[in-house]
């Protein structure tokens, strides 16, 4: 932004008008009403924030109240069942942690890869450049559900004909969350200054010896943080795996990724649907146990962008 | 940049023969084309996105006229006879993703003024992580609470000389659990757009005599709006994208209404409880799927890139 004042500009059109629209208000109003008002302004404001915290709240302790009873051992030791008391979680957390496996096997280096290529060898002024960005950022808000039809059509029959296995799942999850990985990956790698670039370029280091020891080091942090982000992200998505065919009572637990597979929110979304009450108390302390998941990736995701912010 | 242009470029430029590198960095080749790729597979999977269910929705229109598809009021694709009229399920998901905005919009604005305006560092140090945690929140719990908590609430505190309150299923407690779940993508992008917002603009208003509540509503908000209408867009395209929460508390019943008391069907409620594993594929059913697919795609897609253009045209203007 140049210094040079240009009256056509959006940037001076808007200053002008706030000027008038608040000269004017200053000059008609008398002040006494304004500290009521802005008293008042200020108490809506935080109102509104307080609603949505006391919303979330009151989400958080009604799963926790309505599933206290259901929050034990036996939560995590019993598989699928018919039957709500002898139901537990096992399968479903064994099944979780496979499909996460593959995920962040397949969303690291993809994502690393991609988030460097666009910010270190691509021609960002370029039209191609400019329409994978555009790309990127419309594919973050895809509804979720049609990249399991995705995952249907292309990966569990069609092209890939994996069948409805574990490895679909992770496909299909990894295709959901890779644009958070590269917007997130790029952002810290965009953060690394390009002195640091220049000065080993000039000590005589080849462009992928200067990413490799300098630039990737540096944005490590960010590029973790936007690897938890995604992960916690896949690890509570349901809709996607609905068209994938999985099991929601499986009798032997997920073993690897050809086994047919099933997935905690999957679990928990069929235990919801149950019109039994017993299966209700079970659903909310499912949700605990996966709140509490995501809660602890997203603090930890948010400390480690906290902690290792570095100001250049 | 190569390290060869940079030699090319400096002083030294008649030694260019002894600066350039002596062999032939292959490896170096080997690892542009390997990212090129990893970056391709974004494109990969729109291109895979599109054709997916392009495919099947073509034929789909073969066998059911367009007109028959978006004018019909009547939606039962899997009974016969069956009859394709899209529209009850498009004002579901429409009318759902209104109730919603009526609720992320007032609070999720109120929320970006408070921090970006009155909070102070401290503040705003605890409660924006609070929020994105509410981000992070699983759908299936926001459907679980609709569904045990928000219908339960509604049913008991409503006024008789409404109407009949609304039934297990209804529009107005997923509205509700949406518009919960969409106020972080509000607060959040419009956030960034005010503090975007240069310091001058702020600073010549308060030298004006203008109060906070002025600055804030006169002035911030007018030089954010591009940016503040982009993050409503998107969480519009969120909410009508948002499955977990229609498909357990909305209800699962085709019905052409615009009451927020009963229960309808959405469009991504339909997909998900039809496309199934076992759906034959080459059936009209598995058509007609990705054909209801391939419009919500289309709605979503229209409403992220408006959202991307006019967050783009903040950043140029500010930054």
């Amino acid at each position: 932004m140049s210094d040079q004042f240009d009256p056509r500009s959006a940037r001076a059109r808007i200053a002008v008008a706030g000027a008038k629209s608040v000269t004017a208000g200053v000059l008609s109003d008398q002040p006494r009403k304004d500290v009521v008002r802005n008293t008042l302004f200020a108490s809506v404001l935080f109102f509104a924030i307080a609603i949505a915290l006391v919303a979330l709240a009151w989400l958080v302790t009604d799963a926790l109240i309505e599933g206290a009873p259901r929050l034990n051992a036996d939560l995590f030791t019993n598989s699928s069942s018919s039957l709500p008391l002898d139901a537990g979680l096992k399968g479903a957390i064994i099944g979780t942690a496979w499909i996460m496996a593959f995920v962040a096997l397949f969303i690291v280096p993809i994502g690393i890869g991609a988030a460097l290529f666009l910010e270190e060898y691509a021609n960002k002024e370029s039209r191609l450049a400019r329409a994978v960005e555009v790309n990127i950022q419309n594919l973050a808000a895809v509804p979720s559900i049609i990249y399991g039809l995705l995952g249907l059509a292309f990966i569990a029959r069609g092209p890939l004909d994996l069948g409805f296995v574990v490895l679909t799942a992770s496909i299909t999850l990894a295709l959901l969350v890779l644009p958070i990985v590269i917007l997130v990956a790029r952002e810290a790698i965009r953060s690394v200054p390009p002195s640091i670039r220049e000065g080993s370029l000039a000590l005589g280091a080849t462009q992928w010896q200067t990413i490799r020891r300098q630039v990737l080091p540096a944005a490590i942090p960010g590029i973790a943080t936007g690897v938890i982000l995604a992960l916690s992200r896949a690890i509570g998505e349901t809709a996607p795996l609905l068209p994938l065919g999985a099991a929601t009572f499986l009798t032997t637990d997920p073993s690897g990724p050809f086994s047919s597979f099933t997935a905690m929110p999957l679990v928990i979304f069929n235990w919801v649907k149950q019109p039994q009450e017993e299966f209700q108390v079970l659903a909310a302390a499912g949700i605990i146990v996966l709140i509490l998941m995501v809660v602890v990736m997203n603090s930890f995701a948010i400390y480690l962008r906290n902690r290792f912010e570095q100001r250049w | 940049m190569q390290a060869s242009d940079i030699a090319a470029s400096g002083p030294a430029a008649f030694q260019k023969s002894r600066l350039e590198a002596a062999r032939p960095r292959y490896g170096e080749r080997v690892i542009y084309y390997l990212l090129a790729a990893c970056a391709a597979v974004s494109v990969v999977t729109t291109t895979a996105i599109v054709i997916s269910l392009l495919i099947p929705s073509l034929e789909f229109f073969g066998e059911v006229s367009p007109a028959d598809f978006f004018f019909g009021t009547d939606w039962s694709p899997t009974f016969e006879p069956a009859s394709f009229g899209v529209l009850p399920i498009v004002v579901g998901t429409l009318s759902v993703t209104f109730w919603s905005l009526l609720f992320a919009i007032p609070i999720g604005l109120g929320a970006a003024i408070y921090l970006s305006e009155y909070a102070g560092r401290r503040t705003r140090k605890v409660v924006k992580p609070i929020l994105e945690v509410l981000a992070g929140v699983p759908t299936v719990a926001f459907g679980f609470f609709a569904l045990a908590v928000i219908t339960p609430a509604v049913q008991s505190v409503w006024p008789g000389f409404l109407g009949d309150g609304p039934g297990i299923f209804n529009v107005l407690a997923g509205g509700l659990a949406i518009g919960l779940l969409i106020v972080p993508i509000i607060a959040s992008v419009s956030e960034d757009a005010m503090t975007a917002v240069p310091g001058g603009l702020r600073e010549g208003a308060y030298a004006m005599g203008a109060t906070k509540m002025k600055v804030a509503t006169r002035v911030v908000f007018p030089a954010a709006l591009s940016g503040i209408v982009a993050s409503i867009i998107l969480a519009a395209s969120r909410a009508i994208g948002e499955t977990m929460v229609v498909l357990l508390a909305v209800g699962n019943t085709p019905n052409l209404t615009f009451n927020p008391t009963e229960a309808i069907q959405a469009m991504t409620a339909f997909i998900a409880t039809v496309a199934t594993g076992d759906i034959g594929t080459g059936t009209i059913t598995y058509k007609t799927v990705f054909a209801v697919a391939l419009l919500l795609f289309a709605m979503t897609l229209v409403m992220n890139l408006l959202s991307i253009r006019l967050v783009r045209k903040y950043r140029e203007v500010y930054e």
